[in-house]
């Protein structure tokens, strides 16, 4: 297995929209993208600042005119307060990942120096296994994963984006 | 004595009061019987009307809202009662019309089991609504009932759905009936730009041939008297989509009738050399604009539209105006002066009269000919509903519109089937008003079980059938672009219609002549005891021109039939 399929490439787009917490938002915004054959890549939702909101943080890929249309018909949905594209801005981007190894005890140590550089944690730990966690910008992920994965991988999970804009301005 | 508390159902149809309903339309069913228990015990004055089938209580729901401009409210049970609304809700939010559609529902402990008639209709409608709601607590009615109906008739006006678990309408209501709304993601856009208004008003005032261009969304916001007075001031030539036939009189000197695909001649000849075109509340419909790549590809263009994602999905407007279209005009009138328009105005006076929209009096009789007919005999004052079809194209091009909401027809969905119950509708909405429904025998046969519901209250629609016998839009597809392969066209079989009418009670009348045409459907128009269906036996292969075929750039416009085999067209049916 190659980690080709998880990185990120240049036609994703990083979308945030702040929602009503209430049932069906998701499917409706989802809907929206389907309809136009957009694929939803990562896809992070947990409540905003109170309850009554949420926060999604959407990456998409597909040509950015379609996108445009996306971005309104999302807008314009009852539920959504406002959808934004974050695409090309100087945003703050985090994602982590927990990715299990096949390690055995003495390959231990080069997997170890391989996440330090990377600044990643050692989750769980079993004769068979090794768990990391590592959290940063997508590439960043992506160049750990890419070395990583020199042992076999049992599994990875990554949350996918979540972004916020920097300085006072809003999401 | 304390006060009684309210069941869901008794809240809701309170709250439905206090939206103003006057009619609910819609089929009972098991999901449902609280809500139709709740029309009897609380005495309302709302008319519960019983169709047939809940298709036609959607359509007539959605021809009383087109007609009046009020929300239309449809009630159905659950399961197949629910899904049967589904082509009434495409209809209409395809084109832009607030109706309300009340949906009983199994009772929520077995949501999700499936339960006896349990549909996921809230699931199932998501991508034809404006908005929806599954009920889960008896208490959150009247808070939904008001955001619904806040959310169908403002803005740009659509369906929302209220699916109504029966446990729920069952239920004891003790929240206020006066709830608040709890809308925050709702915006509606308002008042324009004023800058943006000086902006176009400057490119108008440097526009030597200007066009109107008006859709429904300048009826829906009331704007006809104040787009007359600025085209009138700008001596501007004003067209009107298909469903905006009656946001400017189309009997006005300025009048290019509507443009696209069947429209006439003279407003496709304008969007092709027009230096500016100002589009008030159209979405640009693919039927209007042919290639859109070389749609007005020379000229400003100027997009008013209430809804921002129409900005820029088909057509890159020169300067956008997200704002209520009666504003927008509003405000341009005051910054606008006449312009200098006479060899413009000139040019257009002869392409209309080089190409006027005709056809041949001679041979079997026309459809053209009837609709035109029924035009002089009602003076053009009738409300009128199109089926969809050759002779929705026909009633479009010769029942001139000068009145809004005049003339009610399936733009977007194209739904076979609408016109008979919209002119149920419609005619509930006036009881005094003429209102005729030109129908195809295909149309016709997809609701006609709603004759019932129209003699039952004995509306005196005029239903006037135009048979050619055939599903005569694609024949005529078929005839132009497949080598007139016929296929899946031929209506061998249809029933006697003015028999069939009969047989509901209705009225029936024959037309096989056109000696007969003028005295018949004078008979017909004198007939005000119920519905009366007009059978008109007319020519069975009768093509639609103009025709821009679908694809083509409007320059390719057929005036008459082509003399030459044609390719077969590229853009979308």
């Amino acid at each position: 297995m190659t980690t080709q399929r998880f990185v990120s490439g240049d036609d994703i787009h990083s979308l945030s929209a702040y929602v009503a917490n209430k049932p069906g938002v998701l499917a409706r915004i989802a809907q929206v993208f389907a309809r136009r054959g957009f694929n939803i890549d990562s896809l992070v939702v947990s409540p905003g600042g109170t309850g009554d909101f949420s926060r999604m943080t959407i990456t998409a890929k597909g040509n950015p005119e379609g996108l445009q249309q996306v971005i309104e018909q999302v807008g314009k949905l009852v539920d959504v307060l406002h959808c934004f594209d974050h695409t090309g801005q100087d945003v703050v981007v985090r994602e982590l990942a927990l990715v299990k190894l096949a390690v055995t005890p003495s390959e231990r140590t080069e997997v170890l120096q391989v996440a330090a550089h990377f600044g990643a944690k050692t989750v769980d730990l079993t004769e068979e296994s090794l768990t990391l966690m590592i959290t940063g910008q997508s590439d960043k992920l992506d160049a750990m994963l890419g070395l990583a994965t020199k042992w076999p991988l049992i599994e990875l999970v990554r949350t996918g984006k979540v972004i916020m804009a920097r300085g006072a301005a809003v999401t | 004595m304390t006060k009684q508390i309210l069941d869901g159902g008794q809240a809701l149809v309170k709250c439905l009061e206090n939206e103003g309903v006057e009619f609910m339309f819609g089929i009972s069913g098991g999901a449902a019987i609280p809500i139709f228990d709740a029309v009897v015990t609380t005495k309302t004055n709302i008319k519960l009307v019983l169709t047939r089938h809940e298709q036609g209580a959607a359509h007539i729901a959605d021809g009383y809202a087109r007609a009046t401009g009020k929300a239309g409210v449809a009630l159905v049970t659950s399961g197949p009662g629910a899904t049967n609304t589904i082509t009434g809700i495409l209809t209409a939010h395809m084109d832009s019309v607030p109706l309300i559609v009340l949906c009983g529902q199994a009772i929520s402990p077995m949501l999700g089991k499936d339960a006896f008639q349990e549909a996921d209709i809230f699931g199932m409608t998501m991508p034809v609504v404006k908005h929806s709601y599954l009920v889960k607590n008896t208490n959150d009615i009247p808070r939904v009932i008001r955001e619904a109906f806040k959310i169908a008739t403002t803005g740009r006006p659509g369906p929302v759905l209220i699916d109504l678990p029966k446990d729920v309408t069952a239920g004891p209501c003790t929240a206020d009936l006066l709830s608040a709304l709890d809308l925050p993601g709702y915006k509606v856009p308002e008042a324009p730009d004023s800058r943006i208004i000086l902006q176009i008003a400057e490119a108008l005032a440097k526009s030597e041939r200007p066009v109107i261009l008006a859709g429904h969304g300048a009826l829906i916001a009331d704007a006809a008297a104040p787009l007359r007075a600025l085209a009138e001031k700008l001596r501007a030539p004003v067209m009107t989509t298909l469903l905006g036939k009656g946001a400017f009189p189309e009997t006005h000197e300025l009048s290019l009738g509507w443009p696209g695909m069947h429209g006439t001649a003279y407003a496709n000849k304008a969007l092709c050399e027009c230096d500016l075109i100002l589009n008030i509340g159209s979405r640009f419909d693919d039927r209007i604009l042919g290639q859109p790549a070389r749609f007005c590809r020379d000229a400003v263009r100027i997009h008013c539209d209430i809804d921002r994602s129409e900005i820029g999905k088909m057509i890159e407007p020169h300067i956008a105006c997200v704002a209520d279209a009666r504003l927008t005009v509003e405000a341009l009138l005051e910054h606008v002066a006449p312009l200098k328009t006479e060899a413009w105005l000139r040019r257009l006076a002869g392409y209309k009269k080089k190409y006027p929209l005709k056809y041949r009096k001679t041979g079997s009789l026309k459809m053209q000919h009837v609709i035109e007919e029924m035009y002089k005999l009602t003076g053009g004052r009738a409300i009128v509903t199109a089926d969809v079809g050759q002779h929705q194209m026909w009633a479009a091009q010769f029942y001139r519109t000068d009145e809004p909401n005049k003339f009610l027809t399936s733009g977007g969905a194209g739904t076979m089937g609408f016109g008979l119950p919209a002119a149920i509708g419609a005619q509930f909405g006036f009881p005094d008003a003429c209102v005729v429904c030109f129908t195809g025998d295909g149309g016709f046969q997809m609701t006609n079980q709603e004759l019932s519901t129209a003699v039952l209250h004995k509306l005196p629609i005029k239903v006037i059938v135009l048979n050619n016998h055939y599903l005569g839009m694609v024949r005529q597809w078929q005839e132009l672009f497949y080598d007139d392969r016929k296929s899946g066209v031929d209506l061998e079989g249809n029933p006697d219609f003015a028999k069939l009418a009969e047989a509901f009670g209705a009225k029936g009348f024959n037309i096989r002549r056109q000696g007969d045409l003028r005295r018949v459907l004078q008979k017909a128009l004198d007939y005000n005891d119920g519905p009366c269906v007009i059978n008109v036996e007319v020519e069975k292969t009768d093509n639609v021109f103009p025709m821009v075929p679908a694809g083509r750039p409007l320059e390719d416009m057929l005036i008459e039939p082509p003399k030459y085999k044609m390719d077969k067209p590229t853009g979308s049916t």
